[in-house]
């Protein structure tokens, strides 16, 4: 077991997507907190940012914060969204403990499910 | 009350190290038949712990955090001990949280222990350190052995 986190930035539809690998912890934080940034030099208009958690087996306080610090940011560049897919059962849960889940901030299933929902909403 | 078998384990207060801490944890757990759900929440707890004595303890210094795991024949107790700054547990304030912008995690991590462990307790005074005692009962199916 690797106690680290994988990043990669890909863009699906116009949107730019972050998938993440493995855990995010008070260690490993700043890689996503690093991808995000990167996100939005490279997309500073965009609505929406999907961030991936299918290979992510670790998630607490510290990592919700990062994407609550991002969700606070897209909303303010653009009224824009962070989108979360592919959250395991225990990482849904941990986002409802946090009450975290609001206006800027949306759990999808799947990537499919994602998508089709952004666009839906931008057309 | 029979004594518990403990597993000790001390880390420095460095993030490199919180997941270790959670490894051991999680090990401890799944001795003790926790269910995955279970291991998962002690997981968290105990790495929220820990992070609070990464980011608070020690300010720019480095120590250490020691954490006792008491293995009892209905629950698991995890001690999570600093002998940093502290805190003044009466007002509930961090004397370091609200200062530093850097520090990441909104504050949740006393949320999640009480949410996810059965009993938390803090124990915290400035200049003292910091305490913080969980529990976690053992799945009833096996208590009932």
């Amino acid at each position: 077991m690797v106690l680290d986190l994988n990043v990669s930035i890909r863009e699906k539809d116009s949107v730019p997507i972050i998938d993440l690998e493995g855990e995010i912890d008070v260690y490993t934080y700043p890689k996503l907190s690093d991808a995000l940034k990167l996100v939005f030099e490279q997309y500073p208009v965009t609505k929406n940012i999907i961030i991936n958690l299918s290979q992510v087996r670790y998630i607490d306080s510290t990592g919700l914060g990062v994407i609550a610090n991002g969700a606070n940011q897209i909303s303010r560049l653009s009224e824009g969204n962070i989108n979360i897919i592919n959250a395991t059962p225990q990482i849904r849960k941990i986002f409802d403990v946090s009450g975290l889940i609001s206006a800027n901030f949306n759990l999808f299933d799947n990537e499919e499910i994602a998508l089709s929902n952004l666009n839906n909403n931008n057309s | 009350m029979t004594e518990p078998i403990k597993v000790e384990l001390t880390v420095p207060s460095i993030s490199d190290y919180v997941g270790v801490a959670r490894l051991t944890a999680s090990g401890v757990a799944n001795r003790m038949k926790f269910t995955h759900e279970d291991i998962e929440d002690i997981k968290i707890a105990v790495s929220e712990a820990c992070t609070n004595a990464v980011q608070y303890a020690y300010g720019d210094n480095i120590g250490k955090v020691n954490l006792t795991f008491s293995i009892y024949d209905t629950y698991l107790e995890i001690q999570v001990r600093d002998q940093g700054l502290g805190f003044n547990i009466e007002t509930k304030k961090d004397p370091n949280a609200a200062s530093d912008p850097e520090k990441i995690g909104l504050g949740l991590g006393i949320v999640f222990m009480k949410s996810l462990m059965d009993t938390v307790d803090y124990q915290s005074s400035e200049g003292n350190g910091t305490v913080v005692t969980m529990t976690k009962k053992v799945p009833v199916a096996r208590a009932s052995l």
